[in-house]
């Protein structure tokens, strides 16, 4: 530890830009899956469950196995069924997503937590990061440029979907099963198909968001992992307002001011901690206050969708 | 959402357990000649009972309970501090049979007062150490003096760390925390004196990825020396170590989380609930309101990690001896808050079990920066 | 045959059908549906405990006996239902004008706050006006927080699912800071929580049985409740508008006042439930208010459908289910989110069985 500096206020922006990093992945990853979910014309509320359920398969399965990336992928697999019964139970006439949502968000942090029980105490192989900062002497840049792969995986699929929506085929298909039924049934298209792959594919996303909790950050699988991360990520898809890009700076934007909370006070700020705990919700509420209107819907809302009316 | 936010602290380490239990062995007990009465003991916890914290080191002295004679164990878990556990003692009571319950959790407090009148012929133990005269005869509080391992640690940190900067990561703005925060700063400051302590109030029990970020903050800020006061020091411990920084543990025994930076950790011992169990079954007296730390056998310290050395583990033993045989005082002049005002003037001592001394700090000693956020 | 739906159909038209049929009818196979649902639920649960190597039998016999079996256990899912009365209806009231409110965790929060602080403020005034002022308090703290959110959605679109779950944490974030610090009763060393309210405010049991309280204003409340919604011209105002927004606008209802009246109403309702959690059991504000209450007042709300009464039955359920699970737990080593799970599945039936609205039972007259 002899390469240590005092970094003092320096180490407040490093800690809050590494914690953005760090803090945002499963926002990321839950919000972008929740996007592509949206876009169809479904809303998906029990992403919670989905990535509770998704960190606990994750660590099991690493746990089991010794193997961090099958744990991801059993976390994926796991995301993706309870996405696939989301969206059976809503291809049925007259069944509201909303709803079936938050039976999910019961129905999978039920089920994780039965079944995870024994899987408390074990510890587990952790995915790997990139070591990125070996540049430098300092063991706070070299350990906050040690970034996960799954950030860059985040970073890409962003990229990738905000480019893909518009640009591709299925994108297309997306978005009219999401801005109509009507004309995507004219065309001859399955809405209930295109939803149901959607939604899986949201599940996906959202349980690997779950695996990057307990196989990477904080890297743990207990009851109290998860502190709301697979709701707040709903919210921050229509703070992004559906945009996949946007997705990836509202994430960074919440990482980063959950991480000021703890970096503050690590230099002595010590008034009012828990105001500051809750300046990210204060500031996404205020954000949303300011980018609403009561005339017209969120401008990228799917049409379909119920939550945008 | 499910998450039930609670309290819960206390642990208590296997080691401690055995200690305790030869404890109990040694100890003649009137009625040990003849077969003790069966007896149905329940555990309420408010949290998972696995989860390398409060709620284990519990479970782990109810699991050493269960195996004294006559002894039939019931436990529940995850019950909230409302009046749901109320219910749940009223229903191990008449649906179970049971004549001791240890509600765990320091909320259960108020709801334990309500109800014990009603069942005179049931014990009741609560981890707090909140009774009082005019609270019913069959209630029992007992806690120990988690700050003096805290102090211990502090003298281990201290002597180890290369930077001088140490990092304390609290929960909640509760008087033990700070105790055990200023007893962790006044360890380390006894070793080198210009040790400081950076303090961190996460505001919950159990916050996984706030307790993570806390640590990777203040290892940014230089600090190398770590230790966790919520309700699973896992995930810091676990995080200090990845970060190649040092970690004193809490609760319960914590080293084989961090084969590298572990000092030593601070651990309650809870065993002492067997011996309240035998007196209940047996009619023998016991006391209701029991505090202690080392010289009392209610608090203990972890193993030494393998990288401590034997100048560094020798100190730390001679000022548990101080503890145990009272030469060694927590609070002693002169003192200073970090603000600079003075608590203790040069000769005066707190004696280590003055306990309304101990209930009013809401400040901070020299050393520490940050602030209870009180006064 | 109903027709598929198509096109843009509210959330509430879909969670909530406003009815046109008869209502003996419908109400009949509204009860018979859950039922059904709700024995699926059962041996979906059956089968994922058998396949734990539980007998499924056993442990329903259990539930049984912690949930209904004895006079004691009945107290104890009594306990548990009363504050789901009232949850529930922060987000059943506000679905009747087309909101879906999930923020009832928050109001409990700010009700009990606003009745704490009303509480120690009133120290010294008569007991029985005290008790009431300090109830009203909370009930008016509720009410205008969830009615933020309907002021918020009304003059600012902002959606009202995301604005009460944010406004959630915010609240929990506020009780935390309260009772950490400027309300803090320091003589309280185990636990950061607030000054009390006189003892002579607090409510007590209900005589001859241990349940406080606040499960006759909770019944009261869901009844008086289901008049109002069901009997006047505001619930049924409030119908049209949670059953084509279009056709409130064509009749010119005030639509603000109905939505805000709705939010309201409902935040009132879970405000109520935070304030006798307080008059009733803790007697000062603490962190002991988040648990889950508002949250589990969501599942109420939609398992009941829109009815206020089926409220009742339906928390009488969910708590027994809940009263039982302790027993569960050290009868059987079953984990404790065994009771989660089983729920989750109750939740997801009753939904699933929603699609055979209207084709159950045969009806009289065109359909």
């Amino acid at each position: 530890m002899t390469g240590t500096f005092d970094l003092g206020w320096w180490g407040v922006l490093l800690a809050v830009v590494a914690g953005a990093i760090r803090v945002s992945t499963p926002y990321l990853l839950v919000s972008l899956g929740e996007t592509l979910t949206e876009k169809s014309g479904r809303v998906n509320l029990g992403l919670e469950g989905t990535l509770v359920l998704g960190a606990m398969s994750a660590f099991a399965t690493c746990y089991l196995s010794g193997s961090p990336w099958l744990g991801m992928l059993a976390a994926g697999v796991a995301g993706s069924a309870l996405g696939l019964l989301h969206a059976a139970i809503c291809n049925l006439p007259r069944v509201n997503d909303i709803a079936v949502g938050i039976a999910l968000f019961i129905f999978g942090i039920g089920l994780a937590f039965f079944l995870g029980k024994p899987f408390i105490e074990p510890r587990a192989a952790m995915l790997p990061a990139l070591p990125l900062g070996n540049w430098s002497d300092n063991p706070a840049i070299r350990s906050a440029f040690a970034i996960s792969p799954m950030f860059f995986v985040g970073i890409a699929l962003a990229i990738t979907l905000e480019w893909g929506l518009k640009n591709t085929r299925w994108g297309l298909i997306l978005r009219i099963a999401g801005e109509s039924a009507d004309a995507a049934r004219a065309i001859g298209l399955s809405v209930n198909r295109i939803r149901t792959l959607a939604t899986m594919a949201g599940g996906f996303l959202s349980g690997l968001g779950g695996g990057f909790l307990s196989l990477y950050y904080p890297g743990n699988w207990n009851e109290g992992l998860s502190s709301g991360q697979g709701l707040m990520a709903i919210a921050l898809v229509i703070f992004a307002r559906w945009s996949p890009l946007r997705c990836l700076y509202a994430s960074l934007l919440f990482g980063g001011t959950s991480a000021i909370g703890p970096a503050v006070q690590t230099v002595g700020i010590s008034e009012g901690y828990y105001l500051f705990y809750a300046a990210p919700y204060v500031l996404t509420l205020g954000l949303l206050i300011y980018s609403s209107s009561p005339t017209r819907t969120l401008a990228g809302a799917p049409s379909e969708l119920s939550i945008s009316r | 959402m499910t998450k039930l936010i609670s309290r819960r602290r206390v642990l208590a380490g296997a080691t401690n357990v055995v200690g305790a239990s030869t404890l109990l062995l040694s100890r003649p007990l009137c009625g040990l000649a003849q077969t003790p009465k069966p007896i149905t003991v329940g555990f309420i916890y408010a949290a998972t009972r696995n989860d390398f914290g409060w709620n284990q080191a519990h479970a782990v002295a109810a699991k050493r309970i269960a195996q004294l004679p006559g002894v039939k164990l019931i436990e529940q878990e995850r019950v909230p501090e409302t009046v749901e556990v109320e219910r749940v003692m009223e229903s191990m009571i008449q649906l179970d049979g049971a004549k001791v319950v240890f509600p765990t959790s320091f909320g259960y407090w108020p709801f334990i007062q309500k109800i014990a009148p009603k069942y005179p012929d049931v014990l009741f133990v609560h981890a707090g150490g909140l009774w009082k005269d005019t609270d019913p005869k069959n209630t029992i509080g007992y806690r120990g003096y988690m700050e003096e391992p805290h102090y211990l640690c502090g003298i281990a940190a201290g002597m180890m760390s290369k930077t001088g900067k140490l990092g304390f990561l609290g929960s909640k703005p509760l008087y033990f925390i700070f105790n055990n925060c200023n007893g962790f700063v006044m360890g380390a400051r006894s070793v080198r004196p210009d040790a400081t302590c950076q303090v961190v109030i996460t505001g919950d029990w159990d916050n996984p990825v706030k307790e993570a970020e806390t640590v990777n903050s203040l290892v940014d800020q230089g600090v190398d020396v770590i230790v966790a006061n919520v309700d699973s020091p896992k995930v810091a411990v676990e995080t200090a170590e990845r970060r190649g920084i040092m970690s004193c543990g809490y609760h319960t025994d914590l080293s084989t989380l961090a084969p590298n930076g572990f000092l030593t950790g601070a651990e309650w011992n809870w065993a002492k609930g067997g011996d309240f169990v035998q007196a209940w079954q047996t009619g023998a007296a016991y006391p209701n309101l029991f505090r202690g730390g080392f010289r009392q056998n209610m608090v203990a310290i972890s193993p030494f990690g393998n990288k401590v050395p034997k100048n560094v583990q020798e100190s730390v033993l001679a000022a548990r001896q101080g503890f145990i045989d009272d030469t060694l005082k927590l609070y002693k002049g002169p003192l200073k808050d970090n603000k600079g005002n003075q608590v203790l003037a040069a000769g005066q001592e707190i004696a280590n079990t003055d306990n309304p001394f101990k209930l009013s700090v809401k400040w901070l000693v020299e050393g520490a920066i940050g602030s209870t956020g009180l006064q | 045959m109903p027709a598929r739906a198509r096109g843009p159909v509210s959330v509430a038209r879909h969670a909530w059908p406003v009815r046109q049929r008869g209502i003996s009818t419908d109400a009949l196979e509204s009860l018979l549906l859950s039922l059904i649902a709700m024995a699926a639920a059962g041996v979906l649960f059956g089968g994922f405990l058998a396949v734990q190597g539980h007998d499924a039998l056993a442990v329903y016999r259990t539930l049984y006996l912690g949930a209904f079996g004895t006079r004691f256990s009945i107290e104890s899912t009594l306990t548990q239902a009363a504050p789901l009365l009232l949850t529930a209806l922060c987000t059943l009231i506000p679905a009747r004008v087309g909101l879906l409110v999930i923020g009832g965790e928050g109001a409990v929060v700010l009700g009990g706050l606003g009745a704490t602080l009303a509480g120690v403020a009133l120290g010294g005034a008569p007991e029985v006006v005290g008790t009431v002022m300090t109830i009203a308090a909370g009930a008016l703290a509720g009410g205008l927080w969830i009615a933020t959110a309907g002021a918020l959605k009304h003059f600012r679109g902002v959606n009202e699912t995301i604005s009460t779950l944010l406004l959630n944490y915010i609240a929990i974030a506020l009780l935390n800071h309260l009772v950490s610090g400027p309300i803090r009763d320091f003589s309280q060393t185990l636990k950061a929580q607030s000054w009390s309210i006189p003892k002579g405010f607090m409510i007590g049991n209900i005589p001859h049985l241990s349940v406080h309280w606040g499960l006759i204003i909770g019944l009261l409340v869901c009844g008086g409740l289901h008049l109002l919604l069901r009997h006047t011209t505001l619930g049924f105002a409030m119908d049209i508008l949670g059953g084509n927004r279009r056709a409130a606008q064509l009749t010119g209802l005030p639509i603000g006042r109905l939505i805000l009246l709705a939010c309201f109403l409902g935040g009132a309702a879970a405000g109520l439930a935070g304030a006798i959690e307080i008059v009733a059991v803790h007697g000062a504000a603490s962190e002991s208010l988040v648990v889950g209450l508002g949250y589990a007042g969501i599942l109420v709300a939609f398992l009941a459908r829109q009815n206020a009464l089926a409220v009742v039955l339906v928390a009488m359920v969910l708590g027994g289910i809940s009263a039982s699970g302790g027993l569960l737990q050290r009868r059987f080593d079953i984990p404790h989110a065994a009771t989660t799970v089983l729920q989750g599945l109750i939740f997801l039936c009753v939904l699933a069985s929603g699609t055979f609205r209207g084709r159950l039972l045969p009806r009289r007259g065109a359909q």
